[in-house]
């Protein structure tokens, strides 16, 4: 480590003004990075490590956003004296960065080429054949195949993947000295964030650059981080190398973020339980339709044949990468979408019944969406969220009596009935996950479909979601159908696993088994990704 | 947490739940930050309780501007000729329609009890009888006393040579009085404009939700039937109906209804079709919902951010709208209180330039906190909108 740090950054603060009122997002932060260092940003969602790093860049939103007190120097210079021509210099030059979300990131309207080009004539006047060529070399450097097919392909043209390695390229454009990645892999897959983080790596070591890796994932900090800064409520509350942070963690924080691993052990498998939801060949197929008649020339095999059973009070995890069909199967066995197939729920066929004739039943068969912030009308308080269903499948219920239902239900996944005349926008991730939770719970169903229920939440409150789930089964002996890329929680959720590829079937089994001895390239793969951040032999899973 | 430990905890949550009932605020904290965010718009705020202070006040023209007395006290009978049409007989003369304004029922109902006249005791087609020159006559204000009641029997001394008698802002080429003309006609432009707009509203976001709802099919043919519809010139339409039909207040606005209704579509459209797909609607689906109750409790609240953001513009269109056709002479029936009317009058007379001015700063300043009441709205709908 040099004597100069390359960034140093001392009792930054910054504020956000609404409506007259003044929050601070980030109380008095402080840290350096040396040349050549990796260091990580870890915190919840809210601590304020992503407001941290754009603040270096003054990417904040001004006048709203304010910084009180504080200083930042890159390389000697005093980043916040300068003005917004100096700035232009140093963003995407010295400092560049890439997001968390590929496809919003790059302009949807303009070719990969037309993007990367753009940052080389900016910074390096680069024009025509030289940028070519550097464009290629890039695209080279990050891993993208067959790069000359590629400089005209739009980003909707690429996989979420290929997408972060075009933003990497563009961020390696101009030799950064300084790399910061915002959450770059949570927006992945699993095996496709092993393989962005090893490029990262790789790239970081080639060209010796250093980096601010913002992530909430501690496993990912592990793998690539040299020192962990961990945030809390706009504040640093410890700093230290990886490896004495993870051995020796002094702050409380850091060790609830480090014991927030879900835990605890699925129902054990009983094969002989009442089968709740079966479904045989369960196929759906989108048509492809082309020509001026829309004739369908081809489908889109979402889910391609598919025999799934779903025993009560037991869960079966249903596992992939994304596009692999997990959700659309979760879908078409709830009727959501059209399938053919045959589906028996509860001893009924199902897969005939319209929309009107499955109401009956929809009350015993509920569905928790992944996105709690999208799930939730905004509109309406928690109390009416959660009895809505209520008042179409229990019409004659009185207001006193439905009310009741609602703060039992309340109660039930551990959130105070006191607060059901709020709005979903005045709680936090998890908690509107656990109203989404009651609204299914408040109608007694036999079978829920959890599709990525824990996804969009920080590990904390993964692992409580977790906890409250299988509370919930053991409880009322419900039939879960577990949808998730996220092996962890799926360890400790399912008792059955199906992994599911290009919507197949891959391997299937029970848990212990599909974990302990995966059967194929593809499940190994997922497991050493999930688990150790590995990358898998290529051919084995998608770019 | 155990269940011990659960069931404990929902006992004294139930307790506390009873013991202190939470109310329901009136205003969802979201409607309270738009609430907040247009009252921000300081001009905006102030137009809107201007513009309502003079529409309620319209509203009650009649007590405002009319040739016929609020109160009457007749031998000992309190009459309202406001709200009652009595016949002369009453007052005993013969006609079936009693003219207050007469000198001869005035002196036998001032000699009987007494009566309580509005400010301006003139009506919108009251016809000034003793207008100090030939029609148009300017404001009463520029005339002295002596030709201003030149022409009443008695001159200066005649007891009808008051203030309530004035043509503040002068008569129109009928000796109609103007000041009365404008606030009638104020009345019934809101009026039209609103019910217009409200009308197209229901129909527009209707017909709107349905297609954006269903989309498919029901959205295509929808769609080009609109094409079609919107295809139609209104205007010459308007000439043809009104070659058959007798023009009226209504039956313009059943026209204008007709086709105005078309601009709410686009908006509430998109609206739909972009919230259908919201998690939180199939989680509605999910539930059992019906289609009904979806687009009602879960969809409409969406678009109406934009169809409210619209109604003030499309209620300034209607009022142009409806002030044009007046001008052209295709609006409403001749004698109506018009604004449109009024301009016309203003534009042939031009040696009487009150009467385009009457004109001209009544529309203009209807219109203007229109505008301001609109921008406003759309600034409280503004998500992204802060103010320091």
């Amino acid at each position: 480590m040099s004597a100069q740090p390359l960034l140093s950054i001392r009792d930054l603060s910054v504020a956000f003004t609404q409506g007259g009122a003044e929050s601070l997002a980030v109380d008095h932060v402080s840290f350096d990075i040396a040349k050549g260092e990796t260091l990580a940003l870890v915190g919840e969602s809210g601590s304020g490590k992503s407001v941290s790093a754009l603040s270096v860049l003054k990417l904040l939103p001004y006048p709203s956003a304010s910084h009180p007190s504080g200083e930042i120097r890159f390389d000697g210079k005093d980043l916040m004296a300068l003005g917004e021509k100096d700035l232009r210099r140093v963003r995407g030059n010295k400092i560049t960065m890439i997001f968390q979300e590929p496809m919003t990131s790059l302009n949807p309207l303009h070719t990969i080429e037309q993007q990367i080009v753009e940052v080389l004539s900016l910074h390096q006047g680069m024009r025509d054949e030289q940028a070519r060529a550097r464009t290629l070399e890039l695209l080279n450097e990050v891993g993208i195949r067959e790069p000359e097919k590629r400089l005209g392909a739009y980003p909707h043209q690429l996989s979420g993947g290929q997408r972060q390695r075009v933003m990497i390229a563009m961020a390696l454009a101009n030799e950064p000295e300084l790399l910061i990645a915002d959450e770059p892999t949570t927006a992945l897959d699993v095996t496709v964030q092993a393989q962005i983080l090893e490029l990262l790596a790789r790239l970081k070591q080639k060209n010796g650059m250093s980096m601010l890796f913002i992530t909430h994932d501690l496993g990912i900090v592990r793998k690539i981080a040299d020192r962990v800064c961990v945030m809390t409520k706009g504040k640093i509350v410890e700093t230290g190398p990886t490896k004495e942070i993870f051995d020796n963690p002094q702050h409380e924080y850091t060790r609830h973020l480090l014991a927030a691993e879900p835990k605890g052990k699925p129902p054990a498998p009983d094969p002989d339980a009442r089968p709740v939801m079966i479904g045989e060949q369960v196929k759906v197929w989108f048509p492809i339709k082309q020509g001026f008649f829309r004739k369908v020339v081809d489908h889109v095999k979402a889910v391609d044949g598919i025999d799934v059973t779903v025993r009560a009070g037991q869960t079966l995890g249903v596992v992939g990468e994304s596009g692999s069909g997990k959700t659309t199967l979760g879908l078409a066995l709830a009727r959501m979408i059209s399938s053919k197939g045959e589906i028996r729920f509860d001893g009924r066929d199902i897969d005939k019944l319209s929309f009107n004739a499955m109401r009956p039943l929809r009350r015993e068969l509920q569905i928790v969406f992944q996105d709690p912030y999208g799930s939730l009308s905004p509109r309406m308080s928690v109390a009416e969220i959660i009895e809505e269903g209520l008042r179409i499948h229990e019409p004659k219920l009185g207001a006193d009596a439905r009310d009741g239902r609602v703060v039992d239900a309340l109660n039930e996944v551990g959130l105070d009935p006191a607060t059901r005349f709020r709005y979903p926008h005045e709680f936090s991730g998890g908690q509107r996950q656990r109203i989404a939770i009651a609204r299914a719970m408040v109608l007694n169903p036999k079978f829920v479909m959890l599709d990525e229920p824990t996804s969009a939440l920080d590990m904390s409150v993964q692992a409580q979601v977790v906890d409250l789930l299988r509370g919930l089964q053991a409880r009322h002996d419900l039939a879960y159908l577990f949808i998730s890329h996220d092996l962890k929680v799926v360890r400790a959720l399912a008792n059955d696993v199906i992994v599911m590829r290009n919507g197949r079937i891959v391997e299937a089994g029970p848990a212990d088994q599909i974990f302990g001895n995966p059967q194929t390239d593809y499940t190994r793969a997922l497991i050493s990704a999930a688990f150790r951040i590995e990358t898998a032999p290529s051919g084995a899973v998608n770019e | 947490m155990s269940d011990v430990q659960l069931k404990a905890a929902v006992e004294t949550q139930r307790e506390e739940v009873g013991a202190r009932p939470v109310k329901r605020p009136w205003l969802s904290p979201l409607n309270k930050r738009r609430w907040a965010n247009f009252k921000a718009n300081r001009r905006g705020y102030w137009s809107l309780w201007i513009f309502l202070a003079l529409f309620v006040l319209t509203l009650f023209s009649e007590f405002i501007a009319n040739d016929k007395p609020i109160i009457v006290s007749y031998k000992g009978e309190i009459l309202f000729p406001v709200l009652v049409a009595y016949p002369e007989e009453k007052f005993g003369g013969f006609y079936a329609v009693t003219d207050y304004r007469d000198p001869v029922i005035r002196d036998e109902i001032e000699a009987n009890g007494w009566m309580i006249w509005p400010p301006i005791r003139y009506s919108y087609r009251t016809v000034n009888n003793a207008v100090p020159e030939a029609a148009p006559s300017r404001p009463s204000w520029q005339y002295d006393v002596k030709t201003r009641c030149a022409q009443y029997p008695e001159g200066e001394n005649d007891p009808d040579c008051i203030v309530g008698n004035w043509n503040w802002l002068g008569t129109d080429d009928q000796a109609r009085d103007v000041l009365a003309r404008v606030i009638y006609g104020f009345r019934v432009s809101v009026l039209f404009g609103l019910i217009l707009t409200l009308g197209s509203a229901v129909i527009g976001v209707s017909a709107g939700a349905i297609q954006g709802y269903f989309g498919g099919w029901v959205d295509l043919l929808f769609q080009r039937f609109i094409e079609i519809w919107s295809a139609i010139p209104v205007l010459y339409l308007l000439l043809i109906v009104a070659a058959v039909l007798p023009p009226g207040f209504f039956i313009l606005l059943g026209l204008m209804l007709l086709f105005s209704w078309v601009a709410f579509v686009g908006v509430v459209r998109a609206e739909f079709l972009r919230a259908r797909n919201f998690e939180y609607v199939n989680a509605a689906r999910a539930l059992g919902v019906p289609n009904r109750t979806i687009i009602f409790r879960h969809l409409l609240p969406n678009a109406m951010v934009a169809t409210l953001t619209f109604l003030p513009f499309i209620l300034n269109g209607s009022i142009s709208t409806l002030t044009s056709l007046d001008f052209l002479g295709f609006g409403l029936p001749p004698g109506s209180a018009s604004l449109g009317e009024l301009l016309k009058q203003g534009q042939r007379n031009l040696n009487a330039p009150w009467l385009g001015i009457a004109g001209f700063v009544t529309l203009s300043i209807m219109l203007s906190l229109l505008i301001f009441v609109g921008e406003a709205t759309r600034d409280a709908f503004d998500p992204r909108k802060t103010f320091k």
